[in-house]
């Protein structure tokens, strides 16, 4: 009795803490801003995205399948990097040749499925879920040989879960991968329930955190690289922020704490909690997965249930603490920093996050199937974070994510300033541009 | 009726739920004692509470799962595919990163052979394959009890 009292105060002073305590705080859990002048865009076949006035939106390409990341040459040309072979292909090329933001021409190559791409100083750099390959690009940003492929790193753990091995590059000739967890909080038997956690968690050692490599050196492995950070249970989405030289990552939260643990969590705090959590990261960093967890109404680190906690009790005090934390399960699979000069002065250096979309919050609304943005003051975040491009789901409701029409994951930028983003459920490619009116 | 001709029904039952794949829910449901079920009247009503229960978070409200992730339930042919390797599939978990129609699913499932009794097995897959656009024969206790038999021996 004592004790299902002290929960439902819990559960109290949670959901009034977070409406009424911390009102300014950038962020706000459990909140869904809707940007001030937010209207329809475009409508061209297929999308019916929304987005703030003065943005148009472009199908580029449609159909490609799924679309994980993106990147953009410097020249124009796009790379999609696909998780289901199309055509035997696992790299599609996209080249706009007249210019009208339409994609006129689609080639493809790389027999291999995966997530992360990038374009760095002449090379194209794609992974799968173990290896990271790159290519040179001549002046006009095409692949040279697409059947010379540079195998840098290799053997990365894969074991099904948290596989995606996102990349992105830094200005000094490294290549940083996110290496997932292959477990949703490092119990003894995964996902089930009374399982204790593993202490100390042995999958830390060759997972759940990001590792550096040299970008040019071939066939590097754990033994070659740097364990750069740690604690992190799974990152889709990376950038390197060029203003303040430092990688970012957005951290996907924990699963199920009231499916594992009903005593200590109700349905609705299971799928508010934890929060999917921004990080700028140092070398050295141990973001505390998984013997913590981010709690966005207390704003506190909070002990695991598997490691003796008990929804109050803090612990973590060597962890870094997030920048910015954000709803739960809304699985943040795009990250980047915009440093182009087409969108307005609000923009410049702030970061856009693609929200993937929950699952994990049934039987609860789904959230998620967004883009948001975070502005940035001078190297941290300034404000509340905003909905940007949204309703790719193309319905106002999602109970399962099977519904959705399309989910944004991966993010890039454009020559011109222009936002492409990628649709892994149909491969739609958008491109978001703005021209004020 | 006496308590012998209940007996003497409730063995044939058992005789053709082991024999037939097609024998009598209502057959099933007889062996399932009280204290091996979960709540409710029929064994459809008891399938659908344990799969809400257990089920649901994972593979969604209408059993779609999560594209890449958690398997859909839905039409499956895990579902209405082979008894004994569904059930195995419950008992022990899977994490070989499954394929249906090309598409791969990357979640581990849990096993579930402490959570759930095998009348609640029985029942939520009796539930399950007769449901979300599968077409198969219920799953009987004494199938449920088999497997788990021989996974133990094993």
């Amino acid at each position: 009795m004592k004790k299902s009292i002290f929960y439902a105060t819990a559960v109290i002073v949670m959901i009034a803490g977070s409406n009424l305590i911390y009102p300014a705080l950038a962020g706000q859990p459990g909140k869904y801003p809707k940007h001030p002048d937010r209207a329809y865009a475009g409508h061209p076949p297929g999308t019916s995205l929304k987005l703030p006035t003065g943005f148009k939106v472009q199908v580029v390409a449609d159909g490609l399948g799924a679309s994980r990341h993106l990147t953009v040459a410097r020249q124009g040309l796009i790379y999609v990097k696909l998780a289901k072979l199309k055509k035997g292909n696992g790299i599609i090329v996209l080249e706009d040749l007249n210019g009208d933001g339409k994609a006129d021409k689609e080639t493809g190559f790389g027999n291999y499925t995966g997530t992360g791409i990038y374009t760095k100083d002449g090379w194209l750099y794609a992974s799968s879920n173990t290896d990271i390959y790159r290519y040179r690009l001549n002046e006009r940003g095409e692949v040279i040989d697409t059947a010379r492929a540079e195998r840098i790193v290799t053997g990365l753990l894969d074991r099904h879960e948290h596989n995606s091995k996102s990349i992105v590059l830094d200005n000094k000739g490294f290549i940083y991968v996110n290496i997932g967890a292959y477990s949703n909080a490092c119990q003894v038997q995964d996902r089930t329930k009374g399982s204790p956690g593993m202490n100390p968690c042995p999958i830390l050692d060759s997972a759940g955190g990001i590792w550096q490599f040299r970008a040019d050196k071939q066939d590097q492995s754990y033994g070659e690289g740097v364990h750069y950070a740690t604690g992190l249970r799974n990152v889709v989405g990376l950038d390197w922020s060029q203003q303040l030289d430092q990688l970012f990552v957005m951290q996907h939260g924990r699963d199920q704490l009231f499916q594992l643990d009903p005593d200590l969590f109700n349905a609705k705090q299971g799928a508010e909690l934890p929060a999917e959590t921004l990080y700028a990261l140092h070398k050295g960093d141990n973001a505390g997965w998984p013997y913590v967890y981010y709690d966005p109404f207390q704003k506190k680190k909070i002990l695991a249930p598997e490691y003796g906690g008990d929804g109050k009790k803090t612990a973590g005090e060597n962890a870094i603490d997030p920048l910015v934390a954000f709803p739960g399960h809304m699985a943040p699979d795009g990250l980047l920093f915009y440093t182009g000069k087409m969108f307005p002065e609000k923009y410049r250096n702030g970061a856009f996050i693609a929200f993937h979309g929950s699952w994990n919050r049934a039987p609860e609304k789904q959230k998620g199937y967004f883009v948001v943005f975070q502005p940035f003051a001078n190297g941290k975040p300034a404000g509340n974070w905003e909905i940007f491009a949204d309703n790719f789901a193309g319905t106002d409701t999602i109970t399962s994510p099977a519904e959705a029409l399309h989910r944004p994951c991966g993010l890039a930028q454009g020559p011109d300033g222009a936002l492409y983003v990628s649709d892994d459920v149909k491969g739609t490619i958008y491109k978001i541009t703005y021209d004020g009116k | 009726m006496n308590s012998m001709m209940i007996t003497v029904y409730i063995l044939l039952g058992a005789g053709a739920v082991c024999i037939g794949s097609q024998a009598p829910l209502a057959a099933a449901d007889l062996l399932i004692p009280a204290t091996h079920r979960a709540p409710g009247q029929t064994p459809v009503q008891r399938g659908k509470k344990v799969y809400e229960q257990t089920c649901m978070p994972c593979h969604q409200v209408d059993a779609s799962g999560v594209p890449g992730m958690n398997p859909p339930l839905r039409k499956s042919p895990y579902v209405g595919g082979h008894s004994a390797r569904l059930i195995g599939i419950v008992l022990q978990g899977l994490n070989d990163g499954v394929e249906i129609a090309g598409d791969t699913y990357s979640n581990p499932m849990p096993a579930f052979s402490t959570v759930l009794k095998d009348g609640e097995i029985a029942d939520v897959l009796s539930y399950l394959r007769s449901h979300f656009g599968n077409k198969a024969g219920p799953i009987s206790l004494a199938q449920v009890s088999r497997i788990r038999q021989i996974l133990k021996n094993k």
